[in-house]
């Protein structure tokens, strides 16, 4: 897991912190925590349209949950990020994505 | 008023025939041309999985047709098609403005990068096997994960 590193480990090892080996293993931990740069999807492509009929291109930026991926998860940026909201509700409403799924 | 552009996207029961397409067609068509539009375009997507089911349906007939015409054509479309059994959903997106949009920043990266190029001494287009080379499919994997939530 390249990010969300420093989420994951900050409640557990808090309670516990004179154990020793807890604390080594979160400094093994945090150590390599690189966080690659993120870039927009639609601005290194060169993408203009983003189209609601495009599900391989949208497809990505909906997780199984059916909700719209954030963008700080994403990397995506403000302006494709709307261009993104309208295509994903747009495809949503003639079915060729899901609202939601169990 | 100079036309606009709109994009009718409908979805039939899956066990329509061809026929019954056709005639759906034809309605619409026979709506489009009597309040003055043309339809520029019809594109059957053919059976596809719903995302989610609709009713008694799992599967659908996408039809998509592009469509020049006022706004009133539109709505009355629309108003029809509502009314129709057959359609299990449509949608109505108005297209031409985000076209242009789409056009002129096209148009305006490309006549930057021509300019750029030219200042630096090189051909306004990009010659074959100039520069880096493609860096292979695995660049677009680092940019983005999409599993992580």
């Amino acid at each position: 897991m390249p990010f969300g590193q420093g989420r994951s480990g900050g409640r557990g090892g808090r309670g516990s912190r004179g154990d020793k080996k807890d604390k080594d293993k979160q400094q093994g931990q945090r150590r390599p925590m690189f966080r690659r740069r993120k870039v927009c999807k639609f601005c290194a492509d060169k993408i203009d349209d983003i189209n609601y009929k495009d599900v391989k291109l949208i497809g990505p930026f909906v997780p199984e949950r059916g909700k719209i991926l954030p963008r700080r998860i994403s990397g995506t940026c403000a302006m494709h990020q709307r261009k993104l909201q309208t295509a994903i509700k747009r495809a949503r409403q003639i079915a060729l994505i899901p609202y939601v799924t169990e | 008023m100079a036309d606009r552009q709109y994009e009718l996207l409908y979805i039939l029961p899956p066990d329509s025939t061809e026929q019954q397409v056709a005639e759906l067609h034809e309605q619409i068509a026979s709506v489009v041309s009597r309040l003055n539009g043309q339809i520029e375009k019809t594109d059957n997507w053919g059976r596809r999985r719903l995302a989610y089911e609709i009713g008694p349906h799992k599967e659908g007939v996408y039809v998509l047709e592009l469509i020049n015409g006022s706004g009133d054509l539109m709505k009355e479309l629309d108003r029809r098609l509502r009314v129709l059994d057959q359609v299990v959903r449509h949608i109505v997106v108005r297209v031409d403005e985000e076209k242009k949009v789409v056009d002129r920043t096209r148009t305006k990266r490309q006549s930057e990068s021509e300019r750029r190029r030219v200042k630096r001494g090189l051909p306004p287009v990009r010659q074959p096997g100039e520069g880096r080379q493609a860096e292979g499919d695995d660049g677009d994997d680092d940019r983005f994960d999409g599993g992580e939530v």
